[in-house]
């Protein structure tokens, strides 16, 4: 078969995946900065703006406060997200019994669709018959404002986010640190070394390729969080829960100015191929 | 790991006396198969004992109110009467447990169009995409056209891109090309799948060479190669695969809620979200619980493979 026949059939293989690519993933990326310079509703034809949508992006009031929430949520989230699993899975691999059900009940929430676990949850936060208010009378604590609060509501969201995506991250780490050589363990604790030493010297760094990757995916994932603003708050209450995805979508579906949604996309973008650019390191380090 | 348990093994059992249910229990010793940070000797000491079973149960009671207290409290709910649901304190068992409320959800949400329409996007969206993302695999894998390695970078390239940066573009583009309320706007970016030809290219790099070599020998084409002899022998990758897509399809919320706007046309998410704010609650309770169904019951029939597919993601970065 010579090479150009080979070719030819594998290019014709490969034409539909070339076309989704090119239409959906490819052409959408560079139509972004295409986007952000124009003036654009969909319905008249675009003009060019040069950096207008830029500045409009910025100068908009809720630019700053939705930046400063989305690296808050972020945080909060690594606390809770990222720390959180990594603590569970330890615990969970010393145990012996019951490991099939803890498994599958940490899973659980990952797979319903998000929109359950939202809306479950603001029925839960609903300040008078709410569950978590119900829980705190039952212990004589002052009931919470949850969602309509600006200081709890930011930490409302990331519950609900975090209770709904730890469970994938738990059962990665747990498959890592089953992978971990046994002898190690048995040679540190040769040389003395106690529970919490045989962690730092020999868990950590053994899972340490799978906790930086997941730093970054955590963070590139909960950088765009935007189901839980746009289903509970709204944004509110006085933008305490504005994200930066959410702010996006508002410029264009509420304010129909596709331009400025673009402009602050490739901002994000930009924000966002730092942890890709680590992301990318890391994973090669992997393979080597 | 046997040193300890034939430290601790029988206990002055007298012979003979076979009445398992009657005797009484000795510690038994905790069975370990695989070392972990504790070790053997440590678990199975006087206070490690006692403070393994203690965790392990304050472990079992947490995951049970934090997991699957929430979801017995959406089915309970739905099962309460609007009245009681509003009720404070609330019931932790529903004085009259009723079914009314899944049949008002049903018909308040139409929720039977929902389901239809999400099964619909979700099945389409797996044939296509495993259609378009098999074959590139394969060719990238077994056929190795010039600039292969540019175009699987490129495809994962796509990976590091957030989905949330690219939707705005992304739903530009979808009008322009006029698939607003129709399922290929859906179907067409689930096939654009890095991850998937990622995973399939890998599964099909360990197939030997000396397998579709036979093949070809025998006079097999390209497409004979990839039906006879590749996807039989990739069946549990494919497995993998086919779950995640039809998952995802299921729970994807944003895309749909700017393609699918019809009320006809939307997904279960999505309608779910529209029409939240008009019904009461155990209607909300009722519906919700409807849409997780599907879902759980593919998490019960295909736990194993699901678990299996999180880890090989895991290697993947």
């Amino acid at each position: 078969m010579g090479i150009l026949r080979r070719n030819l059939t594998a290019y014709g293989f490969l034409c539909a995946a070339l076309i989704c690519f090119t239409v959906f993933a490819w052409y959408p990326m560079v139509r972004e900065f295409i986007l952000s310079f124009q003036k654009t509703d969909l319905i008249n034809p675009p003009t060019w703006v040069g950096l207008d949508n830029f500045k409009a992006a910025v100068q908009d009031p809720a630019f700053g406060e939705a930046w400063l929430n989305t690296v808050e949520f972020t945080l909060l989230a690594l606390l809770c997200g990222y720390a959180v699993p990594f603590v569970v899975a330890l615990v969970l691999n010393e145990l012996r019994h019951a490991r099939a059900y803890l498994r599958f009940v940490v899973y659980l929430p990952v797979m319903l669709p998000p929109i359950v676990a939202v809306l479950l949850f603001r029925w839960f936060y609903d300040p008078g018959p709410g569950l978590f208010n119900q829980v705190l009378d039952f212990f004589h604590l002052p009931p919470l404002a949850w969602l309509d609060s600006s200081s709890t509501a930011l930490i409302s969201l990331v519950l609900v986010s975090t209770w709904m995506n730890m469970g994938s991250a738990t059962l990665i780490y747990l498959a890592a640190l089953q992978n971990i050589p046994p002898e190690l363990y048995e040679a540190a604790e040769l040389d003395g070394a106690g529970i919490l030493k045989r962690i730092r010297h020999v868990t950590i760094p053994q899972t340490r390729l799978i906790l930086l990757l997941m730093l970054m995916l955590q963070i590139v994932a909960t950088m765009q969080v935007f189901i839980e603003p746009y289903m509970l708050t709204g944004g509110g209450p006085e933008n305490a829960t504005v994200s930066v995805a959410y702010l996006m979508y508002q410029f264009a579906f509420s304010q129909m100015n596709y331009g400025q949604a673009g402009a602050l996309g490739m901002l994000l973008m930009l924000a966002l191929l730092v942890f890709a650019a680590f992301q990318l390191r890391t994973t090669r380090e992997d393979r080597a | 790991m046997t040193a300890t348990e034939h430290r601790r093994a029988p206990v002055s059992e007298p012979p003979g006396r076979a009445r398992p249910t009657r005797r009484r229990r000795s510690p038994k010793p905790i069975q370990v198969q695989f070392r972990t940070i504790v070790s053997p000797h440590q678990l199975n000491s006087r206070w490690g004992r006692r403070i393994y079973w203690l965790v392990l149960i304050a472990v079992i009671v947490v995951f049970t109110l934090a997991f699957v207290f929430p979801l017995y409290w959406m089915i309970t709910g739905a099962m309460k009467t609007p009245e009681e649901i509003a009720e404070m304190p609330p019931s932790l068992v529903p004085a009259d447990p009723t079914l009314e409320a899944f049949f008002e959800a049903w018909d308040l949400f139409d929720i039977g169009t929902l389901l239809a329409n999400t099964a619909y996007y979700a099945l389409g969206a797996w044939l296509f995409s495993m259609a378009v993302d098999v074959t590139a695999a394969y060719a990238l894998s077994k056929l190795r056209p010039m600039f292969g390695n540019v175009i699987l970078g490129a495809m994962l390239a796509t990976l590091m891109i957030p989905p949330m940066v690219i939707l705005i573009p992304l739903y530009v583009t979808i009008v322009d090309l006029g698939l607003l309320n129709n399922a290929w706007g859906l179907w067409f970016p689930a096939a654009a799948n890095g991850f998937n030809i990622f995973l399939l290219k890998r599964f099909f790099d360990s197939i030997p060479r000396e397998l579709i070599e036979a093949a070809q020998i025998d006079g097999a084409g390209p497409l004979r190669v990839l039906w006879s002899v590749v996807l039989p022998v990739s069946r549990p990758i494919l497995g993998v695969v086919s779950i995640f897509t039809i998952v995802t399809a299921f729970k994807d919320f944003v895309l749909p809620l700017l393609v699918m706007t019809d009320s006809e046309k939307m997904t279960i998410s999505v309608g779910l979200s529209q029409t939240a704010g008009a019904v009461t609650q155990n209607q909300i309770m009722g519906g919700l619980v409807i849409a997780s169904i599907p879902m759980i019951i593919v998490f019960f029939v295909f736990q194993r493979h699901i678990m299996a597919g999180l880890t090989a993601g895991s290697i993947k970065g």
